[in-house]
């Protein structure tokens, strides 16, 4: 059977890394292309880009990180930050990314999913979802990283996206995120159990055991690592193995 | 130099990459014409079969591919560019190149089962049967990047060369003649990955039975 992936996530701002691996003697801080070949060697099975510019000038700057950084790893890449447009999504595909998440576009401009899922395949549509806990088995999706209410429903608003075509979510708990408490395990239970598409788990996690929780609990396909791996808590590979002895198949 | 089709869908610069960096020229074929510089071609795909299948008839290079495959050049089929290959594909109820017979299938699972459509990650080939070489020096149980929700069905067990087991098993690398097809992505399965394109453009599958 397909094995859960690990993706370790990059946050970068005018291309240069600014959420990333912390330790200057493993990596050049800030550099993408450094940072995305030593997660690449430690057998991460995909990264995420997460572009953070503000401005025009700084998104351009991130098709540049993109193509350099494909030209030295060969593992899935998804870039995903302020695309609006099929445009925005062409141009990354076509710099080197393999997929692109799309988050505050796809409420806005739900087509957006359809007309990229259509033009480009399923398979490179990731419709990011940042959820908020409402009520006791309720969840509110925000945009604008996670700073506005929709009024959607997390789980209905992760069916309707799966019909749109996107092919996978990553789903983000606003609550969690960066407590490193653990994962919204309810949630990501819910939106799983309720759409057929994989979801990567996002937010919360603080130890081995809330990622095995979120896998064997919530159902997730796929778990979105950032500050746990960036400050070297665990490497990629003590994560792997963690998760193998506890009878979850990794790669290795 | 190695030939790598561009019909509008795909990641053709992820594979012109992986190409490179075994060390091989590689261009884009954009047209019929710009395949008789290519020594060994590549037909990358990701996206609708029907897309595919028209955006390479309309632009005259779904004759010159079938024409350059009978004539023996090299040829390796990605993902989608693979199950082009077949007869006929669930997906749009659509005709393909029928170089190889049999169907391309979606995954379908009983719900109680939670198996995900589409299958994405990373998964064991299994070798079998013919072109062996393909995997020289991969160790076995290597895993392979997947992304897709349909898979193929050769009528010919004996052109399965690779097989992967979602739910049920599957043909995950198939080979006739000079042609291989790949259900996984090699350009981007890390080494492995590689070493496989690296193989491909080798040759020494060619002569394997």
């Amino acid at each position: 059977m397909v094995s859960v992936r690990i993706i370790p996530c990059l946050d970068v701002k005018d291309g240069q890394v600014v959420k990333g691996i912390h330790f200057e003697n493993l990596v050049r801080a800030g550099d993408p292309v450094e940072q995305a070949a030593f997660y690449s060697k430690e057998k991460a099975d995909e990264l995420v880009f997460l572009d953070i510019s503000a401005t025009i000038e700084g998104r351009r700057t991130m098709l540049d990180v993109v193509r350099k950084v494909a030209e030295v790893v060969f593992i899935p890449l998804t870039v995903g930050g302020g695309i609006t447009s099929i445009d925005d999504i062409e141009k990354l595909l076509k710099a080197g990314a393999d997929k692109i998440s799309i988050n505050t576009a796809a409420v806005r401009n739900p087509s957006l999913i359809e007309e990229g899922a259509k033009r480009f395949g399923s398979q490179c549509i990731v419709v990011a979802i940042d959820g908020k806990k409402v009520s006791p088995s309720g969840w509110e999706v925000h945009v604008e990283s996670g700073k506005t209410p929709t009024g959607l429903d997390v789980v209905e608003w992760a069916r309707k996206v799966e019909d749109l075509g996107a092919g996978e979510l990553l789903l983000t708990s606003i609550d969690m995120d960066g407590t490193q408490k653990g994962y919204d395990i309810e949630m990501t239970r819910r939106v799983s159990e309720n759409v057929s598409i994989p979801v990567i788990a996002s937010g919360g996690a603080g130890s081995l055991e809330h990622l095995y929780r979120v896998i064997s609990d919530g159902k997730a396909s796929a778990i979105l690592i950032a500050s746990l791996l960036h400050f070297r808590k665990y490497t990629v590979e003590e994560i792997k193995l963690y998760l193998k002895q506890k009878g979850i198949g990794v790669r290795l | 130099m190695t030939g790598i089709v561009n019909y509008g869908a795909g990641n053709i610069y992820s594979v012109l990459t992986a190409v490179r960096k075994c060390g091989e020229d590689a261009f884009i074929v954009e047209k019929a014409g710009d395949l008789s510089s290519a020594d060994s071609i590549i037909l990358p795909g990701v996206g609708a079969f029907g897309d595919g299948m028209n955006a390479l008839s309309g632009s005259g290079l779904k004759e010159a591919l079938v024409k350059s495959v009978s004539g023996g050049k090299p040829f390796l089929g990605i993902c989608l560019g693979m199950q082009l290959l077949f007869s006929h594909s669930d997906e749009g109820d659509c005709d393909g190149f029928g170089i190889i017979n049999g169907m391309v299938r979606r995954f379908s699972f009983q719900a109680a089962l939670s198996i995900k459509v589409p299958h994405m990650g990373w998964n064991v080939v299994e070798a079998a049967g013919p072109g062996r070489e393909l995997f020289a020096g991969i160790p076995s149980n290597s895993m392979f990047y997947f992304a897709h929700s349909f898979y193929a069905t050769p009528d010919d067990p004996g052109s399965i060369a690779g097989r992967t087991v979602y739910g049920h098993p599957f043909a995950s690398v198939v080979k006739i003649r000079n042609i291989a097809g790949v259900q996984f992505h090699p350009e981007k399965s890390g080494d492995w990955g590689l070493l496989f394109i690296k193989n491909f453009l080798e040759g020494k599958w060619l002569a394997s039975e």
